[in-house]
């Protein structure tokens, strides 16, 4: 069953006097434990697709389904909800609440989905080992590095288990160790508990774990090659 | 409850984000609710002054008089049941504070001056808890009976008539028959008023002694009664109405005294535009605070509408956070309230900056009466208008598009 479904997808910013066309005539099809990357130049289209996966952003037409499910035309509610029970976010930068701790920033998610205080503080504590921050949970992220912030906000976007784990650009602030350790984890949640994982990202390191790889240019997929296959 | 704990845990801190500006508005409002109760206490105390100081100045809580008394406050005006019969209906009711009074207009006169007042015949035991005369203060002494044959006038009055203790004045009246009833009295007493009008405008003599002179027998012209609270008379009211028969008026205080009974109204009003003028002042700084805060967070509400935080628990974020802020404020302001009220419950003199107070009824000392419905009150006027000013910005949080609000620089 195919995870992520896109359809004829097109979007177009204005920039000052210019149409800019960041998805042109995109269809694609992403199956369940599927491990793709897309990958393109900056304003290729890569970071508009997400977000148009994700429903944090709606296409000027096309159709995008979830699961099965179109979201294009969810209410506001409706997409936020989606989101919390299906989707796991990782954003390039700015990820984490400044207010709450590493743990309470990986709560969040479970808290706001209303998972009982003593099984969230257990998976909280126990992803958080995982992504090789333990002793750091009563850290606010002011007091962390930007490579520690990223690794919480994977711990955010992975403890509650997604269908789907939308990245993007998630080892942009990590040095190339803990960048591979990242990756590791996202290969074996996806080969053990078949998380479909979709990343946009310039490093080919990243590129080299994907099962699947997505290029683009101008908002259109030029190249979708199964590196499994290869 | 999960949603309500992130909801409050989120607004508490991002309250303490930033201290300096919170604590400036914590300031203001502690400040705005501090002048809200504290100076409302002030107005309410000020204002029961003038209604206690109205219902000692003789009306009681309740009066039965004759229907024509009023407009023509004389002799001709009496009650006409026997002041022995109606005292026996009081006392068979069960009344504790009330009295009967002879109440007329009379001429007062010394050796150096006339006067015009009002004479009032009483039984001293009666009238203790209804007069404006604390017995004790009185120089001399208060009258001993309702035959006691002295009149005690007031201090003022007395050096208007450049008269003193012991001295001999007389006084003049009406008789039913319209003719002089007069009486030469030894002044045994003056007293002291808190409104200085009293001391030039009322003088007591025993009521037997004056109701000899005015030669009107077992007659009266009020019966006073007395209850526990002036605000709430109508059990006493009523009371009174069924001890009475044929051609006589029962009217409670307000009625009596409308002016007063007009202020007492006039106040609680009062106290509700007071509160909602300086709520208004208040409300400038806090949805500005708001609207800063929201500004400076508008990434992270976007990354929490991206995880799945819904909009309408953005809006509710900001209004707990309104609402934290002001609970805060509306408790160290009450707190400072009732605090600065201690120092100053037993009354302060205003007479410095009290001149003429007294043409309004008002005494020169001022007791702050702090009521718990005004704290009430105060607290709640601010929480509804809190609410209603913090929901334009937390509207505004909540319309935020995630993607829009991660992306913002």
């Amino acid at each position: 069953m195919s995870a992520v479904t896109c359809v004829d997808l097109c979007k177009t910013y204005r920039q000052g006097e210019q149409d800019i066309k960041a998805l042109d005539h995109v269809s694609i099809e992403i199956d369940e434990g599927g491990f793709v990357c897309l990958s393109a130049p900056s304003g290729g289209g890569k970071t508009t697709l997400l977000n148009a996966i994700g429903g944090l952003d709606r296409p000027d037409s096309g159709e995008v389904m979830i699961n099965g499910r179109r979201i294009d035309n969810l209410s506001k509610g409706e997409l936020a909800e989606l989101r919390l029970r299906q989707i796991g976010f990782v954003f390039q930068a700015f990820n984490l609440i400044p207010v709450l701790t590493a743990r309470e920033n990986i709560e969040f998610v479970m808290q706001v989905q209303g998972v009982p205080a003593a099984e969230r503080r257990q998976r909280a504590v126990e992803i958080l080992e995982e992504v090789g921050l333990a002793g750091l949970e009563d850290r606010r992220p002011a007091d962390m590095s930007g490579g520690q912030q990223q690794r919480v906000a994977v711990a955010r976007a992975i403890v509650s288990r997604p269908a789907l784990v939308l990245a993007d650009e998630p080892t942009a602030n990590l040095d190339s160790k803990t960048a591979d350790g990242l990756m590791e984890l996202f290969r074996e949640l996806n080969e053990h508990h078949n998380t479909t994982f979709v990343i946009a990202t310039h490093d080919k390191r990243v590129m080299s774990y994907a099962k699947r790889l997505v290029r683009m240019l101008d908002g259109r997929i030029v190249d979708d090659i199964n590196q499994d296959a290869a | 409850m999960n949603m309500l704990a992130v909801l409050f845990r989120l607004a508490w801190r991002n309250l303490w984000r930033n201290h300096r500006r919170t604590l400036i508005m914590l300031a203001a409002i502690t400040l705005g609710v501090w002048a809200m109760i504290f100076m409302t206490a002030l107005m309410r105390g000020m204002v029961s002054q003038m209604v206690a100081d109205g219902i000692s100045a003789l009306p009681g809580h309740v009066q039965v008089h004759h229907p024509d008394y009023r407009d023509d406050p004389s002799i001709a005006n009496l009650i006409p049941i026997t002041d022995t019969e109606l005292s026996a209906r009081f006392e068979d009711a069960g009344f504790v504070k009330w009295a009967s009074r002879v109440r007329v207009p009379a001429v007062i006169t010394s050796e150096y001056e006339s006067r015009g007042l009002t004479l009032l015949g009483i039984d001293p035991d009666t009238e203790r808890d209804l007069t404006f005369v604390d017995y004790d203060t009185v120089e001399g002494r208060f009258l001993n009976s309702s035959d006691d044959s002295g009149v005690v006038i007031g201090r003022k009055l007395a050096s208007t008539l450049n008269t003193q203790i012991g001295k001999r004045i007389v006084l003049m009246s009406q008789d039913p028959d319209n003719d002089i009833a007069d009486r030469g009295f030894r002044v045994v007493g003056l007293f002291e008023a808190n409104v200085q009008s009293f001391e030039e405008n009322y003088m007591f003599a025993g009521k037997a002694t004056v109701q000899k002179m005015l030669r009107i027998g077992d007659q009266v012209s009020e019966f006073v009664v007395l209850g526990d609270d002036y605000r709430d008379v109508e059990a006493e009211f009523e009371k009174v109405s069924q001890l009475v028969d044929g051609n006589v008026e029962v009217k409670r205080w307000f009625e009596l005294d409308p002016y007063l009974g007009t202020m007492l109204g006039v106040m609680d009003g009062f106290v509700l535009v007071w509160i909602v003028v300086i709520f208004l002042a208040l409300s400038f700084g806090l949805v500005n605070t708001l609207v800063m805060a929201v500004f400076e967070r508008v990434r992270e509400i976007g990354l929490m509408l991206a995880l799945g935080m819904k909009p309408i628990n953005i809006l509710f974020q900001i209004i707990v956070e309104s609402l934290l802020l002001l609970a805060i404020g509306l408790a160290m302001g009450s707190a400072l309230a009732w605090v600065s009220v201690q120092p100053i419950k037993d009354g302060i003199d205003v007479s410095i900056v009290g001149e003429g107070m007294d043409m309004w009824g008002m005494s020169s000392v001022l007791y702050p009466e702090l009521l718990l419905s005004d704290v009430v009150l105060a607290n709640v006027v601010v929480l509804a208008l809190g609410f209603l000013a913090s929901l334009s910005p937390a509207w505004r949080a909540s319309r935020y598009e995630p993607i829009e609000a991660i992306t913002k620089v």
